[in-house]
């Protein structure tokens, strides 16, 4: 069993202290660590027994229990019912003590738990500093006299100062609608708090997803608000807690939250990789997003296996291109599915064995003549509307359907039942819930950081436009009429970067 | 029953602070107020049970138990066997944590006594300040703050 214990002195009286803390269900509001948090059962905040189900900025999920909740000893109690970080039997206790002599407050965190063998120096690190002292320094810059607070001795004290904000261009919208609503706005990337970067960003992916955040298909951010998922930059500056990354280093990140369209962000660290030296900037932010989707489709939502055949919507695509040269790679027979005897021949060179167009045969009539009448194995259709019954009709008996975009629309609804003539397996993945954890980025960048190296994938930068030209960028990808992956740069370092 | 709780911050580790206050015959060696003590039967000042008589420095005569002397905790509790201050019941614990973010100490002195009810006010001010936080001033100045 595993110990922490930390605790410290903030210059504010006991009750300003614990009218923050006291809140179980308000931690989204004050620590830097919770994105959000929702208590389970219409239970009330001090209800002993009240579950918080919340999420971690990192993306991770907790449930966690409150068992005391004392006015009297200002004392919290609560346990860990369910969590993705894997903290075994975890009972924390925070308790406030009034420091009579200057009217200020005695806080102390502590907890027991287990964890897995060779973690228990990581995760004890996570919860000393992560959120122990996190927290101290968050609800510290909230009560004390002085707005930046009084620098505390072990605590480095970068964390927001107003002054210190950097400020940039952006690309928002104000909302929901066509590419006219992207307008540039100014931002603020405020000093990084505790377990935050500020990055001053080089290059931004442009991705579909976007153009679905924009509509409003997607409620992934509500307008006001900037877009983008993916972007490429230099360290300015990290903040407490922040082990692994020192200015000037070289990251990138593609994930929610969304907002990566701007030069200079302030973001999670946990959700920032650091980039090898033979993988550029704007290799990456043209190519992480839809690389990382081509490592989960690929070895994650179907386990790709030598002698499979595949069919690949849009092989010309972003995606498309690196799912051809990676299933190639792997041993499988890849078809490609386009329109225009152009992106064939992109599709040829990505790996692509055989490409079909359309013609007088159905897509399905195709497959079947190029695989002996038996359709391919796994499809890759991202299509949606104009597609989905003919990758059903394409698919070989017992045949793994992979619908991970809808371009040309919802599918709607579909009959499980007409799935039995093929014993069709289908899959809808979602990006997050292969991303939403440090370690699972971790592992699906280190997979397609080498495959970038080893030469198995190449990422094609289609077209770089300046970060002030965004609407022209969504035009283009709107209208199909782009190969390869879209870039935006931001102005003050022009487009030939 | 009447209850004193006072608390300070003390610029040094627990660990340092606690070996000064530890020693049940110390208190003249860092207490302003406290002159000469000795512990009765010439027992060990750290054996729970003794009895350690001493002056004020206005002349008052006091006598305390050791009740509960803990090195894990770095807490001390005593009774009163006698003095000059008309409280009955009288246990204090004079107990100190210690604060990881900086290398400080949290100290906290509190006491439970009965005494007369028009006297309680003045007894809570005269052990609150004139006993527990001058010996936490005397602290700060030894150790810092």
């Amino acid at each position: 069993m595993i110990r922490v214990q930390r605790s410290t002195i903030i210059d504010a009286p006991i009750a300003a202290v614990w009218e923050i803390v006291r809140d179980f269900n308000g931690h989204d509001r004050w620590h830097p660590a919770v994105a959000h948090s929702d208590l389970e059962a219409g239970r009330r905040t001090d209800q002993i027994g009240a579950v918080r189900s919340f999420t971690l900025t990192g993306g991770e999920r907790v449930r966690e229990r409150l068992l005391t909740l004392s006015d009297k000893d200002h004392r919290l109690r609560y346990s860990i019912v369910d969590s993705d970080v894997p903290l075994g039997k975890y009972v924390a206790e925070m308790a406030l003590k009034p420091v009579t002599d200057g009217d200020r407050t005695f806080w102390s965190w502590s907890s027991r738990f287990e964890a897995p063998p060779g973690r228990e120096h990581e995760l004890t690190e996570l919860v000393a500093e992560g959120v122990y002292e996190a927290g101290f320094a968050a609800v510290r810059a909230r009560v004390e006299h002085s707005p930046i607070g009084r620098p505390t001795p072990g605590l480095s004290a970068p964390s927001a100062k107003p002054d210190t904000a950097l400020n940039g261009s952006g690309i928002g919208i104000a909302r929901y609608g066509g590419p006219e609503q992207l307008q540039p706005v100014t931002v603020r990337a405020t000093a990084p708090g505790p377990g935050e970067v500020r990055l001053r960003q080089t290059a931004i992916g442009v991705n579909f997803i976007d153009i679905y955040c924009r509509t409003g298909y997607l409620k992934l951010m509500q307008p006001p608000g900037l877009l983008g998922m993916e972007a490429s930059g230099v360290v300015v500056d990290v903040g407490p807690g922040v082990r692994d990354l020192q200015p000037g280093q070289r990251v990138a990140y593609a994930c929610p939250p969304v907002g990566a369209y701007c030069s200079v962000r302030t973001i999670a660290a946990a959700l920032v990789v650091r980039l090898p030296d033979f993988i550029d900037d704007a290799t990456a932010a043209a190519g992480l997003l839809k690389g990382m989707s081509a490592e989960f489709l690929l070895h994650r939502v179907h386990p790709v296996q030598r002698g499979q055949t595949l069919l690949v919507y849009a092989p010309a695509g972003g995606v498309g291109r690196l799912l051809c040269q990676w299933a190639n790679h792997l041993g499988a027979t890849v078809i490609g599915a386009t329109s225009t005897e152009q992106k064939a021949r992109i599709a040829r060179a990505a790996g692509a064995h055989h490409v079909i167009l359309p013609g007088e045969e159905s897509l399905e009539d195709q497959v079947l003549a190029l695989t002996g009448g038996r359709g391919a194995d796994v499809i890759y259709d991202a299509v949606g509307k104009d597609s989905f019954a003919h990758s059903v009709a394409a698919l070989a008996p017992a045949g793994h359907l992979i619908s991970f975009g809808q371009a040309s629309g919802d599918i709607g609804s579909w009959d499980i039942g007409s799935l039995a003539a093929k014993s069709v397996t289908l899959s809808r993945p979602n990006f997050e819930h292969y991303t939403d954890t440090p370690a699972k980025v971790a592992a699906i960048t280190e997979r397609l950081f080498d495959a970038i190296g080893r030469r198995i994938l190449t990422v094609e930068i289609g077209r770089r436009y300046r970060l002030s030209e965004a609407q022209q960028a969504h035009r283009a990808l709107e209208s199909r009429e782009t190969t390869g992956s879209t870039i935006l740069i931001p102005d003050a370092q022009g487009t030939d970067t | 029953m009447a209850e004193v709780y006072t608390s300070s911050v003390i610029g040094a580790p627990a660990e340092r602070v606690w070996e000064t206050v530890r020693d049940f015959n110390g208190l003249p060696g860092w207490h302003p107020v406290i002159s000469e003590s000795r512990i009765e039967g010439s027992a060990p000042p750290d054996q729970v049970g003794c009895v350690r008589a001493f002056r004020l420095s206005d002349g008052g005569f006091v006598r305390e138990r050791l009740l509960a002397l803990s090195d894990y905790e770095f807490s001390c509790t005593y009774s009163i066997l006698e003095s000059p201050m008309g409280v009955d019941n009288y246990v204090a614990t004079l107990k100190l944590t210690p604060v990881t973010d900086g290398s400080r100490t949290f100290a906290e002195w509190s006491a439970t006594f009965d005494c007369a009810s028009e006297r309680e006010a003045e007894l809570v001010a005269l052990i609150g300040n004139d006993v527990f936080q001058r010996g936490f001033e005397a602290l700060k100045t030894r150790f810092g703050t």
